[in-house]
């Protein structure tokens, strides 16, 4: 194709996508418009049914946590594939020799990095936990608090120390950590099925509204949420971080 | 909306052409840390503080570092060619 016609083409594809955009976009409700009639009918019963103040929680772990579980399950065959792709290089690396491993260092930094990763690494962990467990009353929950837990091995990383691990040590704990966030989040599907009439249907009382354990099932689904999140992360990041400073290691 | 909504909507605007023209991917890295950090503002401003704060693990921390360690990652396997040839 010309370039001339490669131009036509892309005008004549942009200008029809902008009149899509822009007749897509007029009929978008406004942002101080009045709610659509799920919205309402949420916004008016979702407290007071599942005693947990987080309303958005309420839909995304109750109400609609069919949708969460697929959300889950992406991230999950996500952090699969990319530890498949990682390992098929290791395995080849391992065969030269373990002598190598030995000899790898992180790169130095300095000790004032150093500090600040110390001090900022747990309080990270304590934040994460808090989001996690404090999903059902506040903005937070499962997703975010995870995403946090997994951020605390970053600062580690970038503090200088040494987050690079042999096989056999906790490489398999976060495996085995993001299958069980994995499975429990279903397994709580599945007590709805069993212990009430459907599945995700709440079958724990849901407590008094404003305390810790309030909403149910939703804290647990959160739990394992965040365990998931948070093991899937770690476990891509310290395949990584494995691959990467092995190499700067060995490499000189 | 109220002017902190225009700014945060100015700010993703500016910073997200920021990170298209930036040719250089470990500069990008960078930019696109600063867009995904007025995403969150954006969100916050919108009255969304759960997606806010997931954009500010992910697009601050997670993406960051994980695009960092990929690029560190392709120019070693880059360096193993050429020393093959």
């Amino acid at each position: 194709m010309s370039p001339a016609a490669r131009s036509g083409l892309f005008l004549v594809s942009a200008a029809g996508l902008a009149v899509l955009l822009g007749l897509a976009l007029g009929g978008l409700p406004g942002f101080d418009g009045p709610l659509g009639d799920t919205a309402k009918l949420i916004a008016t019963h979702a407290v007071a049914q599942r005693k947990a103040s987080n309303v958005v929680i309420d839909v995304a772990f109750d109400y609609r946590a069919l949708d969460t579980l697929g959300e889950e399950f992406m991230v999950f065959v996500a952090a699969v594939g990319a530890v498949v792709l990682l390992r098929t290089t290791r395995d080849e690396r391992d065969e030269a020799g373990s002598a190598e491993l030995e000899a790898r260092r992180p790169p130095e930094t300095s000790d004032l990095l150093r500090l600040l990763g110390t001090v900022l690494a747990p309080l990270t962990v304590v934040l994460g936990v808090y989001v996690v467990s404090h999903g059902q009353l506040s903005p937070g929950g499962g997703f975010q608090g995870g995403v946090v837990v997994a951020a605390a091995v970053v600062v580690v990383y970038v503090a200088g120390q040494h987050v690079a691990v042999p096989r056999g040590g906790p490489i398999e704990l976060t495996e085995v950590v993001e299958s069980a966030g994995a499975a429990g989040f279903a397994i709580v599907g599945v007590g709805g099925l069993i212990f009430a009439a459907a599945f995700f249907e709440n079958f724990i009382d849901p407590g008094s509204q404003g305390s810790l354990l309030s909403g149910g099932t939703i804290p647990l689904a959160n739990v394992a949420v965040g365990l998931e999140v948070a093991g899937a992360l770690v476990l891509v990041l310290v395949e990584l971080l494995d691959q990467v400073i092995f190499r700067r290691g060995g490499g000189k | 909306m109220i002017e902190l909504q225009y700014a945060a909507l100015a700010l993703v605007a500016v910073s997200g052409t920021a990170v298209v023209l930036t040719y250089e991917p470990r500069r990008q890295v960078i930019t696109s840390g600063v867009f995904g950090t007025g995403l969150a503002i954006l969100f916050l401003a919108f009255q969304a503080p759960d997606v806010a704060l997931s954009q500010v693990a992910v697009g601050s921390v997670a993406l960051p570092a994980f695009a960092l360690l990929t690029l560190a990652k392709i120019a070693r396997v880059d360096r193993d060619e050429e020393e093959r040839d």
